[in-house]
């Protein structure tokens, strides 16, 4: 923030952001403070903190007992990290062909490929379905990922090809006139530079990932292959819904994303301030 | 061990022409250099030398031997980059060793060749340091030195003083020149910058709109300039152009150099107004404005003192113009 700022409008500038902060964090906030509360008292006071007279942790071991919450914690990573690790190993070669290489059709296999961003996937969850049963991979993680890593990817091609586009030509040439093959000048020289736009991707791309019930429910409803947010709705009945376990399934559910978010968003991080002061 | 020639060169992106057709022999040993203004396709031939891009039509041969169709890595050639292009995961050390040990060479071989460079380039502090940590004219030394480490055929400079400040830029020219004493390889250098140009080089090419306009040393192309391209581009400051038609010349232009007009107060050809001073101490500029000849440029030596608006006579020393024809052709 530049030193002239007047004081006013430094004021006012944080006043917007914390209105935004707390508008954002409130939902994610009451889930919490409900997770650890008696069903009662989720209903009576839904904003109450939790106290000793209304603790109850009876939604945790609800949770930690009844089905495999494990499991689905481990799938979900799988999924989550493995089709992380497809979209920007595939979304940055894409990137790079495009914006390195002059070949017919580069602009048109751009466009192609940013497509995706306008079309939701799900619009072709039947035909993806039928693929999956064709070839046998209902109820694999395999199917997610596949089809994770599909949706991720344009969105990456995208942004990364942006910024490989503002990599220094001069320092590829060089590489290619010491010997360096394309990989070494891909994985070593330029990777490292976009950094910052894979970690912005990577965020992107994982949140909703984490988050999709939609093809876990229909490609890999199978109980050794659910998902967090797949077996968070055992506990949401037609009749009665299990609020205790829902909210701390989904309080849990938070941490590991979180975590990786930290992780990129500190690269993020690194990458601003390495532009700035360079 | 290292002379080039190219044959019939043409480089086309899409339907422009950048490069229409050049034929150049380099010799073993030379100094050349490319110069011309930005857009006239200097860097694109360069990189058509270096591999980089390739040549639409046309050969490009380094001792004898065709290399339109081999790696840019195995042309023995190493090239210097404007941006200093080092790689900034790598230290000093093996920046300047990369290309070695890609080239499979033994571990001692690359330390006593780095060691060498480094020596040469007073780099021997900064081995372990990485680019970041660099200023801006060591990180050229750095470059300068990853290219002698390879001992190439052929040294290629894009443009390598352009981000240095002045001071810089003189320093480093002279170090490229003392290079050049030294190791006696053959070096092609881009620049726009006709001083480096001409300090430089033992022959220029002199480059407009993708075509070369003349070849030859420095002085040749500085005295005997063979149309108005070139005579206004070598040269600084910028040579004068005047209507020949209005000195009784056959109608073109008459071209003379700022050193060869002689300015007074009291006779002269023609009379002009003094427009600007710039007073340099060794030298002083005075440009004057006529009407037909437009605004000339005098170039004094020592101190003097014209006042804006003053009139003054000017004339020229008979022996030291250039008569151009309506193309702009040199009259021979």
């Amino acid at each position: 923030m530049s030193a002239r700022m007047s004081t006013g409008r430094t004021i006012a500038a944080h006043a917007v952001l914390l209105t935004y902060t707390l508008i954002a964090l409130f939902p994610v906030f009451v889930i919490v403070i409900n997770s650890f509360k008696t069903r009662k008292a989720i209903f009576a006071d839904p904003l109450a903190l939790p106290w000793p007279e209304n603790f109850d942790l009876v939604g945790y071991q609800t949770v930690l007992k009844q089905g495999d919450f494990f499991l689905y914690f481990q799938n979900s990573l799988i999924v989550t990290v493995v089709s992380l690790f497809f979209v920007l190993l595939f979304g940055a070669m894409a990137a790079f062909a495009l914006s390195e290489y002059r070949f017919k059709g580069n602009t048109l296999m751009g466009l192609y490929l940013a497509l995706g961003i306008m079309i939701p996937i799900r619009l072709g969850t039947v035909a993806i379905l039928e693929i999956m049963v064709a070839t046998g991979l209902v109820n694999t993680l395999t199917a997610l990922i596949l089809v994770y890593t599909a949706q991720g990817l344009p969105l990456a091609v995208f942004i990364l090809s942006e910024f490989m586009k503002s990599v220094s030509h001069d320092l590829k040439n060089a590489g290619r006139i010491d010997g360096l093959s394309e990989y070494r000048i891909f994985f070593s020289l330029v990777l490292p530079l976009v950094r910052p736009a894979m970690a912005t991707v990577a965020v992107f791309t994982m949140i909703p990932i984490w988050n999709d019930l939609w093809f876990p429910l229909i490609l890999a409803p199978a109980e050794h292959t659910k998902t967090v947010t797949l077996g968070a709705q055992v506990f949401i009945g037609q009749f009665v819904t299990n609020w205790n376990a829902v909210l701390a399934a989904l309080s849990l559910a938070i941490i590991p994303v979180l975590v990786l978010y930290l992780i990129f968003s500190r690269q993020l991080i690194r990458g601003i301030t390495a532009g700035a002061v360079k | 061990m290292g002379a080039l020639e190219l044959k019939g060169v043409t480089k086309n992106f899409g339907a422009t022409e950048v490069i229409k057709g050049v034929d150049l022999s380099v010799k073993d040993g030379e100094f050349c250099v490319f110069v011309g203004p930005s857009g006239c396709g200097k860097s694109t031939l360069l990189r058509i030398i270096a591999g980089l891009e390739d040549a639409t039509d046309g050969d490009i041969l380094l001792d004898g031997r065709r290399m339109n169709d081999v790696a840019p890595a195995k042309r023995e050639l190493a090239m210097v980059f404007q941006s200093y292009a080092l790689y900034p995961h790598l230290t000093v050390r093996d920046n300047m060793g990369l290309a070695l040990k890609q080239a499979g060479k033994p571990k001692a071989e690359i330390m006593a060749a780095t060691d060498k460079a480094a020596a040469m380039l007073e780099l021997g502090p900064l081995l372990d340091r990485r680019p970041a940590e660099l200023s801006g004219g060591q990180r050229q030394r750095v470059a300068i030195g990853r290219a002698i480490v390879r001992t190439p055929k052929l040294f290629l400079f894009d443009e390598p003083l352009s981000n240095l400040d002045a001071a810089l830029r003189v320093a480093t020219r002279i170090e490229i020149a003392r290079l050049h004493r030294d190791l006696k390889a053959t070096m092609i250098y881009v620049t726009h910058d006709q001083v480096e140009a001409m300090t430089l080089a033992d022959r220029i090419v002199v480059l407009r709109a993708g075509k070369v306009e003349q070849v030859g040393s420095p002085m040749e192309l500085y005295n005997d300039p063979a149309n108005t391209f070139v005579a206004g581009f070598i040269g600084s400051p910028q040579m004068n152009f005047l209507d020949a038609a209005a000195l009784g010349f056959p109608p073109g232009q008459v071209g003379i150099r700022p050193e060869h007009l002689m300015i007074s107060r009291e006779s002269g050809e023609f009379a002009a107004e003094v427009s600007h001073i710039e007073k340099l101490g060794g030298e002083t500029l005075v440009y004057a404005r006529h009407p037909q000849h437009g605004l000339l440029t005098v170039r004094l030596f020592g101190e003097h003192d014209y006042a804006v608006s003053e009139t003054v006579h000017l004339s020229l020393s008979r022996d030291r113009i250039f008569l151009f024809d309506p193309e702009g052709q040199r009259r021979r």
